[in-house]
């Protein structure tokens, strides 16, 4: 624990007198780049985040978005990277727990999670396979036993996570307008404190995420309850339903002191409270512990006195413990006791808003030095290459990973996990998409760019579902960011973001910055991560393609190979250009698709992202069960492509629209009429992929070969530990 | 005509099969917490599926002992229809009411996907609908799944028709491929794959109607009494 000059200075600038090790021990909670968001929250304010549908009330930990009819879809992120690495059971499954009681401290049910999972290379790294493993089992232990589905997420391999690992859970949440949580309180109400006891588990947890990982800090991560969350879920939501909520915050980072300094600040309220009536797992806790302790599955709510036998009632139903640990005060104070004695007395708005840094950033060396193409050739034939890539782990198919999920648990996934976005259904007969989407090998070759294409590929994923994207969620991974090369990285990237978000009017809603992100060989690569929701009134339910079927692409392919799947998988190499996002194209191909969907031109969509448009058509026959011919030469472009160029490269903006022979002229007609690059590539036959480039022959393989490839790919890797 | 659903500490599925049981079927549904009892006036039970207690010890082992058990009891030997699905089928084991123990998958994962299942045994309460080897297209989610009986209660399970419900693939290892069995007299009906995620069209896109029949045979048969 230590302080910083300017944050020495603060304190003694604003505090006329010692501060005892209690208020210092949360002062370096609350003030750790965790919580305090001390590098980010300066420049975090660029991004967009209100709309129409936004709903904005204090002291919500969630993002609340209005889907009409009186119904609200809420939605948070959040990493476990440090506690992942060391332990990736519990560090996995406490970062699920964590994000899901965000969604139930604005007042509403958990109906969804989402998990973006990378590691290092599994196929050499047999400590990459365990972290990898045991993280998926500790998200499925957590999120299944809970009841709510994990319908969708990623999982990306990269040398640059080696020794080290980033588990991101987000999770969406669903109720009634009438019933959110309207964070008030009054003078002497009840702070009560609800669920698990309080013990030494993840002691300094924050503090330890927010320092490089060293040394492999066990204690400081936190131990995984499920079965307390989901009782801790049905007891909060029959207290919010019998309206004996007036505020309620979640335990995480930075534990007691972070909840009651951030609850009396956004409130305007003091808050007192005495340690001694904290319900405790161990009872020799020093009070300092118990300030600081991030003990998992604990929700802070504050409530009327007359409320309190309610709550009580509830609580003992569910045989789940609260303590009244404190009452609301005028005097804006977070004031600890213990007993008579006096153990820290700050203001809030002290505790909670930690100084701020203005970070230097410098564009980074590497960049200038990154080659910018391809020393030599590759000579292995295509088909080769497009099934070594089906099988590669980060394109092969997740199927081990999500069948250990329960993904159909709330019977709301009309659209399974597996393919682009999964779908859900709402109560108000509206259809509920969302999708994670993060690539560092783009981010690396240009932070900007790389991320906007995140961005862009969780809409694109969305319209793939016919639903309009309506809010997105951010999740900004970086190294340390007292570098400023690091915080150049940073900065790039949300900038990117925020202007691509004004662009197409999509409110940010909420989420989260995750620095000192280092592994024993450096920093990680920028791995910002964004997840889009989208909404529509009808359900697509794409059919697969049937013999004679047309495959129809939308928009551009550049040479834009830098990144991709092709350079660093097949050909080992790093470096060239990364798929740039060009604003207009993007919102036009978007509608476009949107259209022929409403309108029932097409069949199915697919986004044609990672392995770029080759691997994009393979799945689409591969998941039909059917061949097809396909002519590369008419793919729309600015410039000559070559053929490696044309079928790996993953620019943005592009799908493949499956589309019936009865409705390709009016399909054509349409995107001629809008404007929109397209093509038709050809049809759907047979039993193998035949890819040409006018009458040569590129690549030909039997789709049941490269279903084989696709499926078993990941699963062969994990089978023998 | 009314049917109870049980409700455990951990039970996740009881809001789901209490959709399906009332907006899909009619029938009159109503969640019971395992600390009340049951009326002895009631038509038919549900056990859902979830993880009450956690899965600690053993799935189902601590709620074979909630005080509402014994009201299931007494039901049950009335030949009042109870089925229980996934984790409701765990404790009906547990519990006694039903022959076997459900065990890891071979797996050693939880595993949640469609399957197919065959019907054994269309003379229940759940499945007087259905043909004999109708195919049911429908989902499991578990980690302890996998049926097992000794040789001499499988053979008497086969003697008195009590297995109900076969897989027709090679799932997780279960003895005879077996994803459900009925007690003795046949109206305690228990079940790893889940009905209620199947029996509706939006959420089936393969085929929703033979899960329906399950539904529909309890709707004959609790309309039949009434």
């Amino acid at each position: 624990m230590s302080f910083q000059e300017h944050e020495k200075l603060h304190i003694e600038k604003n505090v006329k007198r010692e501060l005892t090790s209690t208020e210092l021990q949360i002062l370096a909670a609350e003030w750790s780049e965790h919580c305090s968001y001390k590098s980010s929250k300066m420049h975090l304010r660029m991004l967009p985040t209100t709309g129409p549908n936004v709903i904005v009330e204090k002291g919500y930990d969630s993002g609340v978005l209005d889907v009409g009819d009186g119904y609200v879809v809420t939605v948070h992120i959040e990493s476990h990277n440090h506690p992942s690495a060391v332990e990736p059971f519990g560090g996995a499954a406490t970062g699920v727990g964590g994000v899901i009681r965000d969604i139930l401290s604005a007042g509403t049910r958990p109906i969804a999670l989402f998990d973006g999972l990378r590691f290092g290379d599994i196929e050499n790294d047999a400590h990459a396979r365990w972290l990898f493993k045991n993280a998926v089992s500790g998200i499925a232990d957590y999120g299944n036993c809970l009841g709510i589905p994990t319908i969708g997420g990623e999982v990306e391999f990269d040398t640059c996570y080696t020794n080290y690992a980033l588990v991101d859970v987000a999770a969406v949440g669903f109720g009634k307008k009438s019933k959110l949580i309207k964070n008030h309180a009054n003078i002497d109400d009840l702070v009560l404190l609800i669920g698990g006891s309080t013990g030494r588990d993840g002691v300094g947890g924050s503090q330890f995420a927010s320092d490089a990982l060293e040394g492999e800090d066990r204690s400081a991560v936190q131990i995984p309850d499920p079965f307390i969350e989901k009782l801790i879920i049905e007891a909060i939501l029959e207290c919010r339903d019998e309206n004996c909520i007036n505020a309620m915050k979640d335990l995480g980072g930075g534990g007691l002191s972070c909840a009651i300094s951030e609850t009396a600040e956004s409130l305007g309220i003091g808050i007192e409270l005495d340690v001694k009536n904290v319900h405790l797992r161990e009872s020799d806790l020093s009070p300092d512990e118990i300030m600081i302790s991030e003990s998992q599955e604990r929700m802070l709510v504050i409530s009327s006195p007359d409320n309190l036998s309610k709550i009580e009632k509830i609580c003992d139903k569910f045989r789940i413990q609260c303590s009244v640990i404190g009452k609301v005060k005028e005097d804006k104070m977070m004031h600890v006791k213990n007993g008579n004695d006096t153990l820290a007395l700050l203001p809030a708005d002290f505790v909670a808003r930690g100084p701020l840094i203005d970070r230097p950033k410098s564009k980074p060396e590497y960049l200038s030095q990154l080659p910018s193409s391809l020393p030599s050739e590759n000579q292995l034939p295509l088909s080769e290459i497009l099934l070594k890539l089906l099988s590669s782990p980060n394109i092969a198919s997740k199927h081990w990973v999500f069948r250990q999920y329960d993904h159909e648990v709330g019977i709301r996934t009309i659209i399974k996990p597996g393919f682009d976005a999964s779908v859900l259904r709402l109560d108000n007969g509206k259809f509920l998409s969302a999708k994670i989407d993060g690539n560092p090998k783009h981010c690396y070759l240009d932070p900007r760019q790389g991320a906007i294409g995140c961005f862009e590929e969780a809409c694109r994923n969305i319209v793939c579902q016919g639903t309009n994207p309506i809010g997105m969620v951010d999740h900004l991974q970086f190294g340390n960011p007292e570098d400023p090369e690091i915080f150049w990285t940073f900065m790039e990237s949300l900038e990117g973001l925020a202007e691509y978000a004004k662009f197409l009017r999509i409110p940010c809603v909420g989420g989260k910055v995750s620095f000192y992100n280092e592994t024993s060989s450096g920093p990680i690569k920028p791995t910002p991560l964004i997840g889009v929701l989208g909404i529509s009134s009808t359900p697509f339910l794409s059919s697969h393609p049937n013999n004679g079927d047309y495959l129809i692409i939308i928009g551009n392919t550049c040479d834009e190979l830098g990144g991709s799947e092709y350079f660093e998988y097949i050909e080992k190499f790093t470096g060239g250009i990364c798929p740039v996002v060009d604003f207009k194209d993007s919102k036009s191909n978007m509608l476009a698709v949107l259209s022929l969907i409403k309108n029932k031109h097409v069949k199915s969509v697919h986004d044609c992202s990672k392995g770029g448009l080759s691997i994009a058509l393979s799945e689409l026959g591969i998941f039909g069960n059917i061949g097809c011919d396909i002519d590369i030469e008419k793919v729309p472009s600015k410039k000559k492509l070559g053929s490696d160029e044309i079928l790996f490269s993953e620019s943005h903006s592009r799908y493949l629209l499956v589309i019936n022979k009865k409705n390709i002229d009016s399909a054509k007609k349409f995107l001629n009429r809008k404007k929109i690059s397209f093509a038709i590539l050809g049809k759907f036959s047979g039993d193998q992929i035949n890819i040409r480039r006018k009458s040569k022959n590129l690549a030909k393989f039997k789709i049941n070969l490269a279903q084989k490839r696709y499926f078993n790919g990941l699963g062969d890797l994990l089978k023998h530990g | 005509m009314k049917v109870g659903v049980i409700v455990f500490p951990g039970s996740n599925c009881d809001r789901d099969m209490h959709h399906v049981l009332t907006d899909v079927f009619n029938l009159n549904a109503e969640f019971y917490w395992h600390e009340k009892n049951l009326p002895s006036d009631i038509d038919a039970v549900v056990l859902p599926g979830g993880f009450s207690y956690g899965d600690r010890l053993r799935a189902g082992v601590i709620a074979a002992h909630s005080p509402i058990i014994s009201d299931v009891k007494k039901l049950s030997e009335k030949g009042i229809p109870i089925l229980g699905v996934c984790n409701g089928f765990q404790i009906l084991v547990e519990s006694g009411l039903l022959p076997g123990v459900l065990l890891k998958n071979e797996s050693l994962n939880f595993m949640c996907e469609w399957t197919n299942l065959i019907v054994n045994n269309n003379k229940t309460p759940f499945t007087n609908k259905l043909e004999l080897n109708q195919k049911i297209p429908i989902p499991i989610a578990n980690g302890e799944g996998r049926y097992f009986v000794d040789d001499e209660t499988l053979s008497q399970l086969k003697k008195n028709n009590q297995i109900v419900f076969s897989y027709e693939n090679k799932v997780n290892g279960s003895v005879s491929q077996i994803a459900g069995v009925c007690n003795s007299d046949g109206n305690v009906v228990g079940m790893m794959p889940h009905p209620e995620r199947a029996a509706e069209k939006a959420i089936n896109q393969i085929d929703h109607k033979p899960s329906s029949l399950i539904f529909e045979s309890l709707v004959e048969t609790v309309g039949m009494k009434n």
